[in-house]
């Protein structure tokens, strides 16, 4: 059999003999005569071509040329760069055609900072396609085991080492060492394990909002104070006749931005939106009822993954999720009518207080935002 | 004086006193108190002749006397239909024509903006008079209001922004789609008093900022900011309209992916 490696041991004639003549493919169309072979040879590597450069020293020459050049616009976008740097104030505008308006100094380290990599790395393509060595070469794995003796020594080493460190005379080092490294596992997994399943619990925090409640009676349940719906920003407090018909209030909860920490954290679950809708627009009882004389409040935290679904149309009353285009109807408690989310969107049920401002009657009756496993249990 | 001071505990003094604050009061307030713009200036003449136009131009859809088109049930989405002018004001006319929305060329969901508008600023003004005659509704904003370079507050401004304008117009005010073809238009280029006019008035399916949701301060903030915004204009050069993954990702697909397999055809070559 031809060796793989040596091409040109291949054997074209005994091959012939067997199953006919031997076509290059690039030849044109042959028309065979059907025959199998009896085995497939290795056809083996096809000869080598030698390039212009291996042939030509001016060719050599001009490819040393060019890679220079290639290297030398790396240094002079290097240079450009330092240059741009140092020269051009950030806050200069210049125009490019096909960009338009663009930050000089942006465009400039850009470009720059380009050319100085693009031309080390075409350089040294170029070199290698035209000047280093292109002989296909074929080198044999070695075997990985190591001779017997080398071997041998290893253990001799390792047992000695053990040894004459008096592990097998003291078995006291071995016991506590073996210990100390065996606990060092322990802040590791604890980190791992203690954030999940039944010791964290992580998914009560998404069962209660805060328009649960802030302050906590003595069990630690949230004590329910009836607070405010208050502007977002502006964080001042609504009255319903301020609320015409088809407007769109963003609401959070009354003393959110009293707390020290975690605003945010709680401002995700607590956002609400206010809509006022014609009563008689209202498909749902439900929704009607929950509100205050048209005036509804939805969570604006999407059932889907919990983008803010603030787009709210007037006119067709349907609430967009920007994300993923998840849709809910307003006169129909929120239902989805198209998009990936899976649950309509708790409804806030409100009324007014003695001073005549929407407060919210009752807190979120189920968890707010996406679902998650657990939340069937809660 | 003294005469004054002897007579202070007449039982007339009281309704005396009274009587003189209600008047300070209420001249104080006929004084202090904004005039509804409204009232500037409207004559019968312009009525009338705003309702010529009206008659001619948007009865159609409307209705001759602006009591508008209630559209079949469930067929919202389309038809000709509009919805009544009483109460929608002086500056919701203003707005509509003037950004050339109304007349709407064909029922449609969207009433897009039109720069060529037919119509003149008498001709607007008479059918917002008009309009403004059949009940009362928003009237145009004071100039006060409007002068967002020298009052307004952009950073408040950007804060009131992202709550309640971002998720439809976009962060960058560079608008965005709605449902079955709707879509919120860009802020570029729209004139301050109409970005003020769209808040108060909710056109199309924009809610309604009124006063007591978004006040003139806020709402002249909220102009600041957005055209502080666009001043500042794009460091990046191409903003691909501002839109976001789609456009980007198109991008960077065709160009940087072109790019990459026109490297790895010239690395893989041989060399000549």
């Amino acid at each position: 059999m031809a060796d793989a490696n040596h091409p040109s041991d291949y054997d074209a004639d005994a091959y012939e003999r067997e199953v006919g003549t031997a076509v290059s493919l690039d030849t044109g169309d042959h028309v065979g005569d059907g025959g199998l072979p009896e085995r497939f040879e290795n056809p083996g590597l096809p000869a080598h071509q030698p390039r212009m450069a291996d042939l030509d020293d001016g060719a050599a020459k001009r490819a040393e040329r060019q890679v220079a050049t290639l290297f030398g616009i790396s240094v002079v976008g290097t240079l450009g760069f330092l240059v741009a740097y140092f020269a051009v104030p950030t806050d200069a505008r210049m125009f490019f055609p096909g960009l338009g308006d663009v930050s000089t100094s942006n465009f400039l380290l850009g470009v720059t900072l380009a050319l100085s990599l693009l031309g080390i790395g075409a350089g040294a393509i170029h070199w290698a396609k035209t000047l280093m060595p292109d002989v296909e070469e074929i080198e044999l794995r070695h075997p990985m085991r190591s001779a017997p003796e080398d071997r041998e020594k290893f253990g001799d080493i390792v047992l000695g080492g053990g040894e004459t460190a008096q592990l097998t005379r003291r078995p006291l080092l071995k016991y506590s060492m073996g210990g100390a490294l065996g606990l060092f596992a322990i802040p590791l997994l604890v980190q791992l394990v203690g954030s999940l399943g039944p010791f964290d619990q992580p998914f009560r925090r998404l069962a209660t909002t805060f328009w649960d409640g802030h302050e906590v009676d003595g069990d630690g349940n949230p004590i329910f104070v009836r607070p405010r719906l208050m502007r977002d920003p502006q964080n001042t407090p609504v009255r319903p006749e301020e609320v015409p018909i088809g407007s769109v209030f963003h609401i959070q909860p009354e003393g959110l931005l009293d707390l020290e920490s975690h605003i945010l954290e709680e401002k995700a679950k607590a956002s609400v939106v206010l809509m006022r809708l014609n009563p008689s627009d209202f498909v749902s009882e439900k929704a009607r009822d929950w509100g205050y004389e048209g005036i509804v409040a939805y969570s604006k935290i999407c059932t889907h993954v919990g983008c803010p679904v603030g787009l709210y149309e007037q006119h067709t009353h349907h609430l967009l999720c920007p994300c993923h285009q998840s849709t809910f109807d307003v006169t129909d408690d929120c239902k989805v009518i198209f998009g990936p989310a899976k649950r309509a969107l708790p409804q806030l049920k409100i009324t007014v207080d003695d001073e005549g401002y929407l407060v919210a009657d009752q807190p979120f009756q189920e968890p707010v935002g996406p679902s998650f496993w657990e939340r069937e249990r809660l | 004086m003294n005469a004054l001071a002897a007579r202070r505990r007449h039982p007339a003094a009281i309704a005396l006193l009274l009587m003189v604050a209600l008047l300070v009061t209420g001249g104080l307030y006929a004084a202090l108190a904004p005039e509804p713009a409204a009232a500037a200036a409207v004559t019968a003449d312009q009525v009338s002749e705003g309702q010529a136009l009206f008659r001619a131009n948007c009865a159609s859809c409307h209705g001759l006397n602006a009591e508008g088109n209630a559209p079949d049930p469930g067929q919202e989405e389309e038809g000709a239909y509009g919805p009544t002018l009483v109460g929608a004001g002086a500056a919701s006319v203003h707005f509509q024509m003037e950004t050339g929305r109304m007349p709407m060329a064909a029922p449609r969901p969207q009433a897009p903006r039109v720069n060529q508008v037919e119509f003149s600023d008498e001709q607007i003004e008479a059918i917002a008079a008009y309009v403004a005659s059949l009940g009362p509704g928003p009237a145009r904003p004071d100039e006060e209001w409007l002068d967002w370079e020298g009052q307004g507050d952009a950073g408040r401004g950007g804060t009131l922004y992202r709550s309640n304008c971002a998720m439809c117009h976009s962060s960058a005010a560079a608008g965005g789609a709605l449902t079955r073809g709707k879509y919120a238009p860009t802020l570029e280029d729209v004139e301050p008093v109409h970005i003020y006019e769209a808040m108060l008035t909710g056109p199309q399916n924009m809610p309604v900022f009124n006063d007591a949701n978004l006040s003139p301060e806020d709402k002249r903030d909220v102009i600041a900011y957005v055209k502080q915004m666009h001043a500042t204009g794009n460091p990046g050069g191409l903003s691909l309209g501002n839109l976001g993954p789609s456009s980007e990702a198109l991008f960077i697909w065709v160009f940087g992916l072109g790019i990459m397999i026109g490297t790895a055809v010239w690395v893989g070559q041989k060399g000549a």
